[in-house]
């Protein structure tokens, strides 16, 4: 036991993890070329293990790395047990203490981070009301009882329940789902008699849908994309029956917003394939969209939005402006101005959910503090001994203390 | 004497520096090019004096800001380019005697402005790769320098429509896979663009006196308004008037397609400081509201004077002009004026040049140990950090931003950084180490940022910030710190490389030297840690407050990170004495590689939302930087008996450490 809680509070063993993450970062960077920042990420930094990496167009599939979480997870022990066993505090010390306390404090909010927050988009056409944001990632079928007066049913199926292809059944839910056909990214488009066999050639499909939109488009079935700003857009075909009998199977993409419904027991149900929502009990309305060039060129000076905010639970109703650097934190979310579209009408808006946004601030308040306080100690202690300097041999006229 | 020349040194130096910022007039009867250059213009988003947009262009079409008009031909002979045969040659470095005489970088605008069809024979277009110019068929011609080539437009006008063709081919393709051919050939592309607009900024490029033109345009605007608007609403008009004054009115509005800078001032009271607009622009809006502006007619004079050869209409114009911007542009004039004097002044490339004087003076010192020799090195480095400070914060008034707001500036302030830490060492150890160190990284750092002003597309180093950037705050704090841990870890990397080389090559790294070496490195490490921890910290700050999210693996986010691992990795290597002296040599040596990486490698990889600084020449020079470093390891892990001065005993990991307090 000893021995283990010494070799868990070595130095040696610092040093070895620190170099293992200094690897870790760099080839997790490179590989963010071939993987895409998103799937690197969630493949290098916010993983136990990694099996398999691809270098300089090498592929290393036997290659076997601890992952972030591993590494974190080890330096954190580390780190703690050293200080439990191995540190002596002296004031001299108190600035190492004070960055490593910092250190422990941003390595458990970063992970606090991980497993809380959540991001999403608010796209705002000027003029346009919405009280949800969309995920950038998940998408959800849904089906949404429109029989009802006041607020709607909606009954969410998240994607994942598409890929597996198996038939989808809810206690809320009149009907079984089967999913014939699946396209986790695709490109709808429509076609006529004449431009079928032209855009075949291309790669365009027909699909098995025999109800609503699909019977009017092809779908292109695209890879998967995984790079920064683009995200993959899929499709289906659905059949819904119920009580043995098919009511037909409609083609659903988070491509098209076109409403598609279904009717059963005098109940109309529309479905739809969607980006993920998030619903929140206010609204925000886009006023305005601005976007400044710099004069004479495209280089962009600013742009902002203009947003009215209506909360009916707090009674509250008011305009804020939401700009680069400058986000507008409200019910615990922060919403950033993180792109907008040709046209300088539409505006996106990165919507944070981070419970736990604080914690770097302190961890890096610590963190600093403790570095300069002890690089002051060092200093102070530095210069001491040079206005009192210790009998030291010199050897010969070379490097005797000169005048400048 | 013998005492003193070390202070008669730095005095010669010094008066340089001084007389660069005497303020200099062309004599009254010359045209006043100066003057003309401090007129200010509105390019790439920003107020500038000409003098500043003729260096920038020269800067993207040339790769540098001279004009030669004379050097050597066929037979030994020297003389105009125009009276001499091929082969051309600007003058060779051992030509001591000869002055070639040069056209100013505001000539030069002027020239392209006011009299296109001279400066279509001046050799300012640089092409260097072999088939290129073979395409081209430009073997034979061009003057050259260096190895290098620079060609008239006259010679390339054949080949324009295949420029052409080829670069809309060659833009398709992503810059980061253009092979060094299609590489040279949009620079060339770029440079003939910006060419051929700036001959199209002043004046339509075929009119030879726009004054006289503009003059009788004016006198049409009334009719030839009423005929257009006749023609339109297909009434009845005059034929000819009408294709007389569209005869004006086409080349006016092909300009304000055109026209590269916007000379024409916001002086209208309704007008924002903003609206500054081309000619070609306001003598569209000048047929709408009848007459044309009196920049344009200004401007126009000049231009015509300057052709003509009438050095007194030229002056008088150019009075006339700047006494009309009196009261309403008074800053934009200041800022031509104070931007010139910069130019001028050239800070940068001043204390570049005594850093390497000081270099020399202190690598010598070690050679012969001359106490003077190292004085005088000292005193050059403190001069050239001086001066070095001077440019920034005269870059900073300018700009009126934080230091570092591009690659650019953050390799001038990184090696700022190394500087001031360099001189400090000296004061403290005065031995050397402090000057050989500051003088080398220094100049090593103003080369890498004159470079780095040659891949930027405008040439423009005071560009605007795009919106994300435009945060003085965050510029003030993130990338100051995060610059100064870059300078500071390179400073520890080349203090550690003077060990290595002074302990394999020369006997002159004694115990003293070597202690004071490694408590240098120490503390520079300590520093280095210091300030690019919180430098990275600030950044993670600043994503929060514009994205939304503290850290998000982005390349350069990384690259930070590993500056401060392995910075870390070193301190606990020494606490832990699981290296010795030469252990943290070695290590300081490889974090030279992993801070190359973070500064100019993340930018390489064209990922994420830093990448903003992307440019695509410097991979290999980043490779041979690393390589160099490896082979320094290398030398530093050689067993104690090939090194010289036999201090090598301190290699491995357990030898003891003397326990150092500092």
């Amino acid at each position: 036991m000893s021995r283990l809680i010494k070799f868990l509070s070595s130095l040696k063993l610092t040093v070895v993890l620190l170099t293992a993450g200094l690897v870790l970062i760099f080839i997790g960077t490179l590989a963010q070329v071939h993987e895409g920042l998103y799937n690197a990420q969630v493949r290098y930094f916010k993983s136990w293990f990694i099996v398999g990496v691809t270098l300089f167009n090498t592929k290393m599939p036997w290659l076997v790395l601890p992952g972030g979480y591993a590494l974190g997870t080890l330096l954190l022990v580390n780190l703690s047990v050293a200080h439990f066993t191995r540190f002596l505090w002296t004031w001299r010390k108190s600035g190492i203490f004070m960055t490593h306390l910092g250190l422990i404090l941003l390595l458990l909010g970063q992970l606090g981070t991980d497993i809380l927050s959540t991001e999403s988009a608010m796209r705002l056409e000027e003029g346009e009301t919405k009280n949800y944001s969309e995920d950038f990632h998940a998408n959800e079928l849904v089906f949404i009882n429109k029989s009802l007066s006041s607020d709607d049913e909606v009954i969410a199926v998240p994607e994942k329940f598409l890929a597996a292809k198996q038939p989808i059944t809810n206690p809320q839910l009149p009907f079984i789902v089967k999913v014939k056909e699946y396209w986790p990214n695709s490109y709808l488009t429509n076609f006529g008699p004449f431009i079928a066999d032209a855009l075949a050639k291309e790669g365009f499909v027909r699909n098995t849908a025999d109800q609503g939109i699909g019977t009017k488009v092809m779908v292109l079935p695209m890879p998967v994309v995984t790079a920064m700003d683009s995200r993959n857009i899929p499709s289906a075909v659905i059949e819904v029956s119920a009580g043995g009998a098919t009511k037909g199977s409609w083609l659903v993409s988070s491509q098209t917003s076109a409403k598609q419904t279904v009717e059963h027991d005098g109940k109309i149900w529309e479905l739809a394939l969607r980006f993920q929502r998030h619903y929140k009990p206010y609204s925000f309305t886009l006023l305005d969209f601005t976007h400044e060039r710099y004069p004479g060129t495209d280089l962009p000076k600013d742009f902002r939005s203009r947003v009215r905010v209506v909360n009916p639970s707090k009674s509250e109703d008011r305009e804020v402006e939401i700009f680069m650097n400058n986000p507008l934190r409200y019910d615990g979310l922060a919403f950033y101005q993180a792109s907008f579209e040709p046209g300088d009408t539409v505006t996106v808006l990165q919507v944070v959910k981070n419970p736990g946004w604080l914690t770097p601030y302190f961890a890096c308040l610590l963190m600093g503090l403790g570095l300069t306080v002890q690089f002051m100690i060092h200093l102070v202690g530095f210069v001491q001994k040079r206005m009192n300097p210790a009998p030291v041999a010199i050897s010969g006229k070379k490097s005797s203390p000169r005048k400048n | 004497m013998k005492k003193n020349w070390p202070w008669l040194i730095f005095a010669i130096f010094a008066l340089e520096v001084l007389f660069s910022l005497k303020p200099r007039a062309d004599k009254p009867d010359n045209f006043q090019i100066r003057e003309w250059g401090k007129l200010p213009a509105l390019a790439n988003g920003r107020v500038q004096p000409f003098d500043s947009l003729a260096r920038n262009c020269l800067l993207v079409i040339r790769g540098n800001t001279d004009v030669p008009l004379e050097g050597n031909g066929a037979n030994g002979k020297w003389g105009k380019w125009e009276e001499l045969d091929a082969p051309l040659s600007e003058r060779k470095w051992y030509q001591f005697s000869q002055h070639p005489k040069k056209l100013a970088p505001a000539e030069w605008l002027l020239e392209v402005f006011s009299r296109a069809e001279l400066a279509d024979t001046r050799p300012i277009f640089l092409i260097h790769h072999p088939e290129l110019l073979g395409e081209l068929k430009l073997q034979a011609k061009g003057v050259e320098k260096s190895g290098l080539r620079y060609y008239t437009f006259n010679e390339i006008r054949p080949s324009l429509a295949l420029m052409e063709k080829e670069s809309k081919s060659v833009g398709a393709i992503k810059a980061e896979l253009r092979t060094p051919y299609q590489r040279s050939l949009m620079a060339l592309h770029t440079g003939l663009t910006t060419y051929l607009r700036l001959k199209n900024s002043l004046k339509p490029e075929r009119s030879a006196d726009f004054a006289a033109e503009l003059g009788q345009f004016e006198k049409m605007i009334p009719a030839g308004f009423k005929a257009i608007r006749a023609q339109q609403t297909g009434q009845e008009f005059d034929k000819e008037l009408f294709e007389k004054f569209l005869g004006y009115a086409e080349p006016y509005a092909m300009m304000a397609q055109m026209a590269y800078p916007l000379i024409v001032p916001p002086v209208q009271p309704f007008q924002k400081k903003s609206d500054w607009a081309n000619v070609g622009q306001s003598l569209m809006e000048g047929i709408r509201a009848g007459e044309v502006p009196a920049a344009v007619h200004s401007h126009a004079a000049m231009a015509t004077a300057y052709a003509q050869g009438k050095p007194a209409e030229f002056n008088r114009a150019l009075a006339d002009f700047r006494a009309s911007l009196v009261g309403k542009l008074d800053t934009e004039l200041k800022k031509g004026r104070q931007e010139h004097l910069f130019n001028q002044f050239l800070p940068f490339y001043r204390s570049m040049m005594i850093y390497v004087v000081a270099l020399i003076l202190a690598a010598a010192s070690w050679l012969n140990w001359s106490e003077n020799l190292n004085r005088a090195a000292y005193r050059l480095v403190a001069l050239g950090a001086v001066v070095h400070t001077a440019g920034l914060i005269f870059r900073m008034f300018l700009e009126g931003r934080p230091p570092v707001t591009n690659l650019y500036s953050s390799a001038i302030f990184v090696g700022w950084g190394a500087v001031l830490l360099g001189v400090v060492l000296e004061r403290i150890f005065r031995n050397g180490i402090g000057s050989v160190t500051a003088s080398a990284v220094g100049f090593i750092t103003l080369i890498v940022a004159h470079h780095l002003a040659l891949t930027s597309s405008t040439g423009d180093t005071m560009e605007m910030m795009r919106a994300v950037l435009d945060t003085n705050f965050w510029l003030a704090t993130h990338v100051t710190t995060i610059t100064i841990g870059y300078a500071s870890t390179f400073l520890a990397g080349f203090l550690a490389t003077i060990y290595v080389l002074r302990g394999v090559f020369t006997r002159t790294l004694d115990e003293a030297t070597a202690k004071s070496l490694s408590r240098m490195v120490y503390g520079i490490v300590c520093f280095a840690t210091l300030f690019s921890l919180v430098g990275t910290i600030l950044g993670g700050i600043w994503a929060d407050q514009s994205w939304g999210r503290f850290w998000g693996w982005d390349p350069k986010e990384n690259g930070a990170l590993l500056i401060v691992i392995w910075n870390a990795i070193i301190l606990h290597c020494r606490w832990g004495k699981l290296c010795g002296e030469r252990g943290l040599m070695n290590l300081a040596i490889f974090g030279n590689i992993v801070t190359a990486w973070s500064w100019f490698g993340t930018n390489m990889l064209g990922v994420g939302l830093h990448s903003y600084g992307f440019m695509d020449a410097a991979f290999r020079w980043l490779m041979i930087f690393n390589v160099s470093q490896i082979v320094l390891i290398g030398l530093g892990c050689l067993p104690e008996r090939f090194w010289r001065s036999g201090m090598g005993g301190t290699a491995s990991g357990t030898a003891p450490l003397k326990s150092q307090t500092t």
